[in-house]
């Protein structure tokens, strides 16, 4: 196994507060990587960091082999890291069909310098593609109607289905669960599942513990910008430095956090 | 069987509305190729040619701020700069004639370079702090113009003279600002369909989020920038050829960026036919009262009220509440044709609304709920 992403020793602070000190982590390629932490500890500002929302102080973000530290967000993604926000965030005054076409990123035809750049967006080959990702995401009936009707489970869907868009290696996820029914929870499990079975990499920021524990073959705990413990899910239960994260104390081994 | 026969109405209802589009498009095409034909007053040709010029000068503004979301107060820059490019050019190589609309081309080249650093800076920042610093780069525009030899400062420049007949001088003007017009407009139409015009209208929506999907929005928001500042600056090239003069104080006028702004608004913000629309309506009503009052401020004054009624009451502006409107009043009509079996409240706001959002066209022009 390797590392697909690696951050090295990553320094971010914000005025007077160090979000991130010396973060080090690794997602392997292929795997299912969940990133939890008490509120506060870091791991939004981890995912801006490597997708190129905020700068590094120190320390740097691998893609691969590529050295990929401070790219801006255009580059990330065409670098083939995708990802998701907490708060959900599509073009709500685009159709859902446009939102997608938005997001993929070559044109029918030529690159670069020989594309037309007035060429009608969103050819058929565009479309279809589209279309197949929302049919997987489930609201393809919704292909044609402005992305400010849809409800806030079916945007983490949008969300999810146009960052497919450009086939990315790896995809990072900011609480896909947060805020969602336990039925549509489910679902967007299921889809993470088969995404990585067909060779998807995926990060996971999450707070709801059982979908973590039950969705990842790897979990990092991040504390005070921090790394502290990396292992399985059922490893990272028990630790008690977890524990110790999340509760302050080591002592009380039978309340693990939940929920 | 009821539903065959309710559907093939609706679909050619929908074939229809996009040939009534399409004729009443020719329609107006026809109306201004013959206007100044059939209707020769010089005062209403006049009335013509400015009418075209803020068509075009409209339309190009909102290519950039419509589609793109950030409010420019700076577009007098680039009609100033095309004024004065154009002056400074048919002085140096005494040009006359017909050829005069030659150099309009040039005009705009040099306001679409002036656009590039301007459009540098000014795009680092949104919202309200872009509108100031396009505010205060069009003041020191406007000081430059007023303070270099070579714009000739406080009595700018003057045109020659054309030795066109009398009757038939608006003549020429008003072709070529119908040219650039239509010119525009295409422009736009095949921006708002294209992958960059989706680009910026992704920027508009959510700039970092269109970031994170690829859209190189600092090149995206420049090339938009310099496009609708060439446009710009070639109909105030084309202006001041009309004109007759130009001077710094309106060249470079403060007053051009808010009419501009209000004619958008009005027509419906980031639309195509907004503000088209919105120019035809408001600068024959300019002309109109600045001729009927001689006291200036009574037209000033009411184009201040106009503002304040269009943000009040119609702040998407007349194209896309016009539509709206005629969405409800579709769906009020088909439920009084066919009354529902539960019996539903008669013009429930609940039954219309999901109606007015599927009937929606899929690349039709966006609703604009709020300005950033």
């Amino acid at each position: 196994m390797t590392a697909l992403l690696r951050t090295a020793g990553v320094t971010k602070a914000f005025g007077g507060v160090q979000a991130l000190s010396g973060a080090t982590i690794e997602v392997e390629q292929g795997s299912i990587a969940g990133l939890i932490g008490p509120n506060g500890s870091g791991k939004t500002t981890l995912f801006n960091v490597i997708t190129g929302y905020e700068r590094v102080d120190d320390g740097d973000v691998y893609l691969a082999d590529k050295q990929i530290t401070n790219a801006p967000p255009d580059k990330v993604f065409g670098a083939g890291i995708g990802r998701t926000f907490q708060l959900t965030r599509v073009f709500s005054r685009l159709t859902v069909m446009e939102n997608m076409i938005v997001a993929a990123q070559h044109g029918e035809r030529g690159r670069g310098l020989l594309r037309n750049p007035f060429a009608r967006a969103g050819g058929p080959a565009t479309r279809r593609r589209a279309m197949e990702l929302l049919e997987f995401t489930g609201i393809a009936n919704h292909a044609g109607a402005l992305a400010e009707t849809l409800s806030y489970g079916q945007r983490k869907l949008l969300e999810l289905s146009y960052v497919l868009m450009a086939d990315p290696a790896i995809v990072l996820l900011d609480e896909p669960a947060g805020g969602v029914n336990p039925t549509l929870i489910s679902t967007i499990a299921d889809r993470i599942r088969q995404l990585n079975e067909q060779g998807t990499t995926f990060l996971i920021v999450e707070h709801n513990m059982d979908f973590v524990m039950g969705l990842c073959h790897k979990v990092t705990v991040l504390d005070y910008g921090t790394a502290v413990v990396t292992g399985p899910p059922d490893v990272v239960r028990t630790d008690p430095r977890v524990l110790d994260a999340y509760l302050g104390t080591a002592e009380d081994d039978d309340d693990i956090p939940v929920g | 069987m009821s539903a065959q026969t309710a559907r093939r109405p609706a679909a050619g209802g929908l074939r229809s509305a996009a040939g009534a589009r399409l004729g009443g498009v020719a329609v107006l095409l026809v109306v201004a190729a013959v206007f100044p034909l059939v209707i020769t007053n010089a005062l209403y040709t006049q009335f013509g040619v400015d009418t075209l010029i803020f068509v075009t000068a409209v339309a190009a503004w909102n290519l950039f701020s419509g589609f793109s979301g950030y409010i420019s107060l700076g577009h007098a820059v680039f009609f100033g700069t095309g004024a004065y490019t154009v002056g400074l050019l048919t002085q140096h190589w005494k040009v006359i004639g017909g050829t005069i609309f030659a150099l309009l081309p040039l005009g705009g080249l040099v306001a679409a370079l002036i656009a590039v650093p301007f459009g540098l800076i000014a795009l680092r920042v949104r919202r309200h702090t872009f509108v100031v610093i396009t505010i205060a780069i069009f003041f020191m525009f406007q000081l430059m113009a007023f303070n270099f030899a070579f714009t000739g400062g406080n009595n700018g420049l003057s045109t020659p003279f054309f030795l066109w007949s009398a009757a038939e001088y608006n003549n020429p003007f008003y072709y070529a600002a119908l040219i650039l017009a239509v010119g525009t407009i295409l422009l736009c139409w095949a921006i708002r369909g294209s992958r960059f015009g989706l680009q910026l209208l992704a920027i508009r929506d959510d700039e970092d989020r269109a970031r994170g999907l690829g859209v190189r929005a600092m090149r995206v928001k420049l090339t938009a920038f310099v496009i609708s500042g060439g446009l710009t600056g070639m109909v105030g090239g084309l202006w001041w050829f009309f004109i007759g003069q130009a001077l710094p104080q309106t060249a470079f006028n403060p007053a051009f960026d808010l009419s501009v702004a209000l004619m958008a608004f009005l027509g419906g913000f980031g639309t195509l036919a907004g503000p088209v629309l919105g120019a035809l309506i408001l600068e024959p009503l300019q002309q109109w009262d600045a001729i009927t009052f001689t006291n200036g401020f009574v037209g000033e004054i009411a184009l201040g009220v106009l503002f304040l009624a269009v943000i009040l009451f119609m702040p998407r502006g007349l194209i896309p509440t016009g539509r709206e409107l005629i969405t409800r009043w579709r769906a009020s009509n088909a439920r009084r044709r066919e009354p529902a079996p539960g019996g539903a409240p008669p013009g429930g706001a609940a039954v219309a609304q999901p109606a007015a959002s599927t009937s929606q066209p899929s690349t039709g022009t966006p609703s604009t709920g709020s300005i950033r």
